[in-house]
């Protein structure tokens, strides 16, 4: 092995007994750096999809409503985000209103925009790019999760989505303003009621993937994506991920005709823009997660992912597109439920389908052989 | 393995670094006018009433404790449904009685009005 070779080996590798002390340590070093890399370009690659999603819907809900949307700032407006992200960036920042608590108040935003960042870690993106010489040098494998290999993916999404509504009740808490307490509460209530049918959603998936592994469960959809085998268990799943990411029609968080902007009213300049941005990654995470657990991530169509990793990475964004693209198009059609309808329509409704829906899958998935 | 999980790591320094900076740095940028009503609470413009030392219904408390239940049943089915097909008939009947029984409670708490916003 060159040392170029081992400088990009995996961790598996590591430790092998023919291995000297100086490859040991560039062993370590390609442990800590390769991830480090991965971490960055994946948070970085999250704020510029941050950052179209905004303009993406703004521009889809003029079109919506026979708007033009944003079309000054470069073309097509596309130099809206940046825009806006200096806007934010150059505000004045101050503890503004009343606060509880000085710390919670200013930590809260980053709390919820943390948790939003971590949950894409277990979200397969593609398959391994095989080796390939570029100039005479060798690229060893390059292996496109961030953490490829942890077998209860599915366990920790759910365990960094429930963080995020930390971020969400700490921030209206230490508001000290009615509207943000109330909106917090509301947030709360929604958040953890559909968690529950998502979940259930979730574990008629795993009956047929008999893994928690995403890369497991994309694999197995070669042939077939979920959303035919399970089509109610992915609307349900689609339902709970616009309540989760208090998207229109489930914005009850927000209500800015009644609440202000709930939780987020007494917040203003970055921290308001944090928040945003931890919104709009959510729902990015939201719907990758859709598109690998019923849409076959970037396995499916097979004969199309077999002809480049590439292609097969380039599925995968297009069905998480799609999913996007379902959010806004929702946005722009629908009016915003009332709260006790919500939470009617979730416990009375989506908690005892998930259940039917996945008892007949049980029942299904047993007798049947093979 | 352990080992698989030191990427997650990394990524959780690098994810509360970014807030961190990101909440950091335009504070640093910002201009700086207070004013005292800058300061006050929020309320439409007018001058702020009443506190949030106040009650708020019970309901909410109430949604806490169901969900508490019924998520961790969500969670039991996670393995059960990775090894449902080694259980055979088994693992079908005995997570059918576990869930009958969590349904007699969801029956009566849908009965006893728990259910109900209004």
């Amino acid at each position: 092995m060159g040392r170029k070779t081992i400088f990009f080996s995996n961790l598996r590798e590591a430790g092998k007994p023919e291995q000297t002390e100086t490859g040991k340590l560039m062993d370590w070093i390609a442990n800590l750096l390769i991830p480090l890399i991965k971490s960055l370009i994946l948070v970085i690659g999250l704020l510029v999809g941050f950052a179209y999603m905004t303009w993406a819907e703004r521009k889809l809900c003029a079109r919506f409503q026979l708007r033009y949307g944003p079309n000054r700032a470069g073309p097509f407006g596309l130099l809206q985000p940046v825009a806006d992200a200096f806007k934010a960036i150059f505000k004045e920042e101050a503890i503004f209103g009343q606060v509880h608590s000085k710390v919670i108040y200013v930590i809260a935003p980053g709390i919820s925009l943390a948790a939003a960042l971590l949950a894409f870690a277990v979200v397969p993106v593609g398959p391994t790019i095989n080796s390939f010489q570029v100039f005479g040098f060798q690229v060893p494998d390059i292996s496109l999760h961030l953490a490829a290999d942890v077998n209860i993916g599915v366990l920790y999404l759910f365990a960094i989505a429930g963080l995020g509504t930390y971020g969400i009740v700490l921030g209206g808490w230490s508001s000290n303003n009615k509207y943000s307490l109330l909106g917090a509460l509301r947030t709360t209530a929604q958040l953890i009621s559909y968690e529950l049918p998502m979940g259930l959603a979730i574990v008629s998936v795993l009956l047929l993937s008999e893994s928690l592994s995403l890369v497991k469960i994309v694999e197995k959809q070669a042939v077939l994506p979920f959303v035919v085998l399970q089509p109610v268990a992915a609307l349900i799943y689609l339902i709970c991920g616009l309540a989760e990411t208090n998207r229109s029609p489930f914005d009850l968080p927000e209500t800015e005709n009644e609440l202000v902007s709930g939780f987020a009213t007494e917040y203003g300049g970055i921290k308001f823009a944090v928040f945003f941005m931890a919104e709009y990654i959510n729902m990015i995470v939201v719907s990758a997660v859709t598109a690998t657990l019923f849409l076959g991530g970037w396995q499916w169509p097979a004969f199309l992912a077999d002809l480049h990793p590439l292609i097969a990475v380039g599925l995968f964004f297009v069905k998480t597109a799609f999913v996007l693209f379902l959010f806004v198009w929702i946005r722009a059609s629908l009016p915003r439920v009332r709260y006790d309808k919500l939470m009617k329509f979730c416990w009375k409704f989506l908690f005892p389908l998930a259940l039917v829906n996945l008892a007949v899958t049980a029942v299904v998935v047993a007798l049947l052989p093979g | 393995m352990p080992i698989d999980y030191l990427p997650i790591l990394i990524l959780v320094i690098v994810a509360l670094l970014f807030a961190a900076l990101a909440l950091l740095v335009p504070a640093l940028l910002g201009p700086r006018k207070p004013t005292a009503i800058k300061f006050s609470t929020y309320e439409s413009g007018k001058i702020p009433f009443g506190t949030t030392g106040r009650r708020f219904p019970v309901k909410y408390y109430l949604t806490a404790v169901l969900f508490i239940l019924f998520d961790i049943e969500v969670i039991f089915l996670y393995p059960w449904a990775v090894v449902f097909k080694a259980l055979k008939l088994f693992g079908l009947i005995e997570m059918g009685v576990f869930v009958l029984i969590l349904l007699v409670g969801y029956f009566y708490v849908w009965r006893k009005g728990a259910l109900e916003w209004d």
